[in-house]
């Protein structure tokens, strides 16, 4: 993995006032934006954030089950938010949260109301305007007993040419019987350097489900969201969409431990390597009886790259049941003469198998997010052929 | 509507057919018998266009069109559709979304079609994922029904069909080959049906296919030569009695390719 290096980057400086109204941003960021997941045209989340370069810009609930706040003003209101803040995310795990800890540029403060069932997905959006800046960014969301929220967050640069730090801290706590969808979207560019920091606890009956998609390139980015499951019952599953084209270096993975009995985990990922680096990890660990993960990675080098699938099962109990499987493939020659059979020119049958592959699909995503990603997905055939 | 003239084709080093000449006439549908390894897959897979046929002597013509060295998918918009015997498949593609390129920008019910298949619960499911061999034809008949080819290439439709499935599937070709269109009530469907029967070239070891299609031609294919043309019914009694080594003795006949049987 290339280092980062801090020192590249101003961590001050890039302020911004607040903007009342998220639709008079130009139409080239929002254009960036869309391409993240979130329509600032036509928003309709329950509630709506946007952090841009280090200050908190826009922060909206427009739903009573729910609350948002900028962290830095949560921090203040709630005393530090004990046991929340820093309790999943070791404060000197690395540099970057360390540089988190010591200056917090914003990030958001989810908590939605016990029993609440959040119909509208909170919208949230990390934009990197100004060039050769650093975001410091720290979220916190606390699913209270038995309510369901999905959050939406897409991460954009201004450019595909903006150089940019984003360090993010991002810290779950889903309650008894409370569900968690948390979809993200990436869009950054070739000069960004992305180092989020993600872990997660889940308590009896919880469900966590994340979707990741990142279709476009990016300088490097490293990530390993962990959650843990700790109470009985309780459900992770992670859905992972890389593209990596010449250029990115990507290093990411999903870790679930499973510490009570009668816990399940997924991690899927689907990965295409167009001429850059993607190291695809995975661990599930099993420390309580009965629990059952399994962990799926499936590549495809076109055109050229580096494709590293490293899946880890660890068992420390007799009876749990973890299963993997990882592939490196090829587009299949008698599945593109099928198609062809049917009319379907080489490049046409080809872009087929491929979002076949990606399989967005399983993510069950809707409205503009689902036709943003697919537009996406066609863009990256027109690239890659 | 095709013409094979002089028909010469190689897997790797291996001549497999030896000078094919065939004519099949609009609207005609022609059988093809031949025991395992004499070729017939291998012809109907060089007029699909497959990678790995060689084709190294003789041409084929598609309605007046040299279709020899064409690709595939420009064979397919032309008009020629295949039903494939053992279909890859095609991870996170439903066959509702591939039924609806089948069709190629026609406006096509992939629901109503699949009824009339009895493949409704098939169409949120990944194409030919965990499909056993009778699911496998009747998704391939819906993909053809949607394409709408002038003339089809069929590889054993009744291979690892049980006899059930054999009366749907044997129902649904006939239909193809009959041309189905939807008119609207009242319209007088003959003289449309005539003008629209499709052909084809179906291979056929059992010859079970025969109980349901009305087939005008037949011929023997041995160790990649054409023989014995003749009524198919007729063909199908003869290799029932007397199996291929007939064929032997009829390829060493003075003028090969016609013998009455």
């Amino acid at each position: 993995m290339k280092e980062v290096n801090l020192k590249d980057y101003t961590f001050s400086g890039a302020e911004h006032g607040q903007i009342a109204d998220l639709r008079t941003l130009d139409n080239s960021d929002k254009d960036r934006i869309l391409h993240a997941g979130v329509d600032l045209d036509h928003g309709e989340g329950s509630a709506l954030f946007m952090q841009m370069d280090q200050s908190t810009v826009h922060c909206e609930t427009r739903d009573p089950g729910v609350e948002l706040l900028d962290i830095n003003v949560a921090m203040k209101r709630y005393d530090g938010l004990p046991g929340y803040a820093w309790n999943n995310v070791d404060r000197d795990k690395d540099e970057f949260t360390r540089a988190v800890a010591a200056k917090t540029h914003g990030g958001y403060f989810v908590r939605t109301k016990p029993g609440a069932i959040i119909k509208k997905p909170v919208q949230s959006c990390l934009f990197l305007k100004a060039d050769r800046s650093g975001q410091n960014v720290h979220n916190i969301v606390v699913v209270e007993e038995n309510s369901e929220v999905h959050i939406m967050t897409g991460c954009s640069t201004a450019h595909g040419e903006t150089h940019g730090a984003h360090l993010g801290i991002t810290e779950f706590y889903v309650k008894k019987g409370g569900k968690l969808t948390f979809t993200m979207i990436h869009n950054w560019g070739e000069g960004a350097n992305v180092r989020p920091r993600t872990v997660g606890v889940v308590e009896e009956g919880g469900v966590f489900q994340n979707n990741y998609v990142l279709l476009s390139p990016v300088g490097t980015l490293q990530m390993y969201p962990t959650i843990n499951l700790n109470g009985r019952g309780g459900i992770a599953r992670f859905n992972s969409v890389i593209v990596t084209p010449k250029g990115s270096h990507v290093d990411a993975g999903n870790r679930v431990i499973m510490n009570a009995p009668e816990t399940r985990c997924e991690i899927i990922s689907r990965t295409i390597t167009t001429g850059g680096v993607n190291i695809a990890r995975g661990h599930i660990a099993g420390h309580a009886v009965p629990c059952k993960g399994h962990l799926e990675c499936k590549s495809l080098i076109l055109g050229g790259g580096q494709s590293l699938a490293i899946p880890e099962l660890d068992a420390t109990v007799e009876g749990v049941d973890l299963s993997h499987e990882a592939a490196v493939g090829k587009i299949a020659q008698d599945e593109i003469e099928y198609l062809m059979a049917r009319g379907m020119d080489e490049a046409e049958a080809t872009s087929t198998i491929v979002r076949g592959f990606l399989n967005v699909d399983i993510m069950g995503l809707e409205g503009p997010l689902a036709k943003s990603i697919k537009n996406q997905v066609a863009q990256i055939d027109a690239r890659a052929f | 509507m095709l013409k094979i003239e002089d028909l010469r084709v190689s897997i790797g080093d291996k001549e497999v057919l030896r000078g094919i000449n065939l004519h099949i006439r609009e609207g005609e549908t022609f059988i093809l018998f031949g025991p395992n390894g004499s070729g017939k897959t291998t012809l109907l897979m060089t007029l699909m266009g497959f990678s790995g046929y060689n084709v190294t002597g003789g041409r084929i013509l598609f309605r007046g069109t040299d279709i020899t060295h064409m690709p595939m998918y420009e064979r397919a918009r032309l008009g020629i559709g295949m039903s494939f015997q053992r279909p890859p498949t095609i991870h996170g593609l439903k066959t509702r979304d591939l039924v609806r390129m089948c069709s190629r920008g026609h406006d096509v019910d992939p629901d109503a079609l699949a009824g009339k298949v009895n493949f409704s619960e098939f169409l949120d499911r990944d194409i030919n994922a965990g499909f056993s061999g009778g699911e496998i034809k009747r998704s391939e008949l819906l993909q053809l029904m949607a394409q709408k080819p002038s003339f089809v290439l069929f590889d054993e439709p009744e291979s690892g069909v049980d006899l059930e499935n054999m009366q749907l599937i044997g129902k649904v070709v006939r239909r193809l080959l009959d041309g189905e269109v939807d008119l609207p009530p009242g319209a007088c469907a003959k003289p449309l049906k005539c003008k629209l029967r499709t052909s084809g070239l179906i291979i056929t070891h059992t010859g079970y296919i025969l109980d349901y299609i009305n087939a005008d031609r037949g011929q023997v294919l041995y160790q990649g030569h054409l023989c014995c043309e003749a009524r198919p019914r007729d063909i199908l009694e003869h290799i029932r009695s007397y199996g291929y080594q007939e064929c032997i003795r009829c390829l060493d006949e003075p003028t090969p390719g016609r013998v009455v049987l």
